[in-house]
């Protein structure tokens, strides 16, 4: 009998969990900005800062820091509720679960196309937007790493709140009120970890050794907690 | 027509013409309130079941709960041969919206839906699906530039690029003039042929040689 895998590949055969990343990065490259508005978002919420706190170069390169930590975990934020939203609306999110990847994988899939597109520019970027806050040049690369470490932190919490909210027409200020209390350690040990440079008291492994571990955490829990989610939800 | 041995090859590679779907005492609850209850049913390979019934009479529902998208309140399903993939793995869904990526053009999209379907049981490649219904002229274009009807021929296709048993259509005919629902008449008696199964809840008339289920409606 003629067996079907004895059939010469007829197309490229791709695996279905990289054909889920390529999707996602076209479609957020066609979407239009993409990469480069959180970037500029991040950039505004900077310069917004800047200009409210005043000239005192001294106090702004002191909170340098954590402006840079709250602007990243607000720009992480935009775009997250559409993270599982436009499959639920075009009945593509059906046909992920009728895939025999798992949905655990699928999510882990998804929140890495949404890091790539958001996290990494954000930490690309803060060293230069850093410069403009007066930050000491010796923090320039702690406040690098600390948002490198983090920020898939961020993308996988929010991809619990995206997965709750994903049938609400509504869902973005619902998930940020769902997110940003469970982003508070993140954001300590991520300002933390930033602000460590010359002079100050607590070394910068410490914290950043438990960002890291945060970002473990969350790699661990958080594709279980959304695809468990999104499967009540599709009902 | 290479591609059509393929497909039948696969199909019986994987035993399915032995295959066999039943359910008993199917009952759905949404939302507090009683959909249908104690619907019971089987299908052998090869035979199909027409779901007709008045709007809200719970067809879109049954074939909701036969993808696994919806929770039995009692009943069960079951596929036999048992296999290590669910129901829903083996089912292909065609809903009321059509899956497809208005920003990815009709190739990429189904390229995708292929990978993200097909374990590698050797469907259509994209280019033949789409010159099956009649879309390769708009292979290249973006979904969001399509018709409603082809938007349809579209979702259609990703029954061929994967290959699975059983397919849930949820009125497959809707935009579909009338050369494509000869068109799509004519697929769904070779996937029947090839020993697969059809559920297609409607309202138009299919073809289908099974028998009907009429679901009642709920006052």
């Amino acid at each position: 009998m003629k067996n079907a895998w004895n059939v010469p590949a007829r197309r490229a055969e791709r695996s279905p969990l990289f054909a889920l990343f390529i999707r996602d990065m076209r479609l957020s490259r066609r979407i239009g900005g993409g990469t480069s508005l959180g970037v500029v978002f991040f950039l505004i919420l900077v310069t917004v800062s800047a200009f409210a706190i005043g000239p005192d170069l001294a106090l702004l390169g002191k909170i340098a820091p954590a402006i840079l930590w709250i602007s990243g975990l607000l720009a992480t934020l935009l775009g997250l509720d559409r993270l599982f939203q436009a499959d639920h609306e075009d009945g593509s999110l059906d046909l992920l679960l009728t895939s025999r990847t798992p949905l655990e994988l699928i999510v882990l899939v998804k929140c890495l196309a949404h890091w790539i597109l958001t996290g990494l520019p954000l930490a690309a970027a803060a060293p230069f937007f850093g410069l403009m806050l007066n930050l000491p040049a010796n923090q320039l690369w702690s406040v690098t790493l600390s948002l490198l470490a983090g920020t898939p932190a961020l993308t996988l919490t929010g991809a619990i709140g995206a997965a709750l909210t994903v049938s609400l027409r509504r869902g973005g200020l619902l998930l940020a009120i769902l997110i940003l209390p469970l982003c508070v350690p993140v954001l300590i040990f991520g300002v933390a970890a930033a602000g460590a440079g010359q002079g100050s008291i607590v070394p910068f492994a410490t914290p950043f050794l438990i960002l890291c571990a945060l970002t473990l955490i969350a790699l661990a829990g958080a594709p279980f907690a959304a695809a468990f989610a999104l499967r009540q939800t599709s009902t | 027509m290479i591609d059509e041995k393929a497909h039948s090859a696969g199909l019986a590679a994987h035993g399915l013409i032995i295959m066999r779907l039943s359910a008993s005492k199917l009952t759905v609850e949404r939302g507090g309130r009683i959909v249908f209850s104690d619907l019971s049913f089987a299908l052998d390979a090869g035979a199909s079941l027409t779901v007709t019934g008045p709007n809200g009479a719970g067809k879109s529902t049954l074939l909701r709960a036969l993808a696994g998208f919806l929770p039995l309140t009692g009943g069960t399903i079951s596929l036999t041969p048992a296999a290590d993939a669910t129901l829903a793995e083996q089912a292909h869904y065609v809903g009321h919206t059509d899956a497809l990526k208005s920003l990815l053009t009709v190739t990429e999209n189904l390229a995708f839906l292929a990978a993200m379907l097909d374990a590698g049981h050797g469907g259509m490649d994209v280019e033949a699906a789409l010159a099956k219904v009649g879309l390769s002229h708009a292979a290249d274009l973006p979904v969001a530039y399509l018709s409603a009807g082809q938007k349809r021929r579209g979702a259609l296709a990703r029954l061929l690029v994967a290959q699975r048993p059983l397919w849930l259509l949820d009125e497959p005919m809707t935009a579909l003039d009338i050369a494509s629902q000869a068109l799509m008449a004519q697929i769904m008696a070779a996937h029947l042929a090839q020993g697969g199964m059809i559920v297609a809840a409607t309202h138009a008339r299919l073809g289908l040689p099974g028998p009907e289920l009429r679901l009642g409606a709920i006052a």
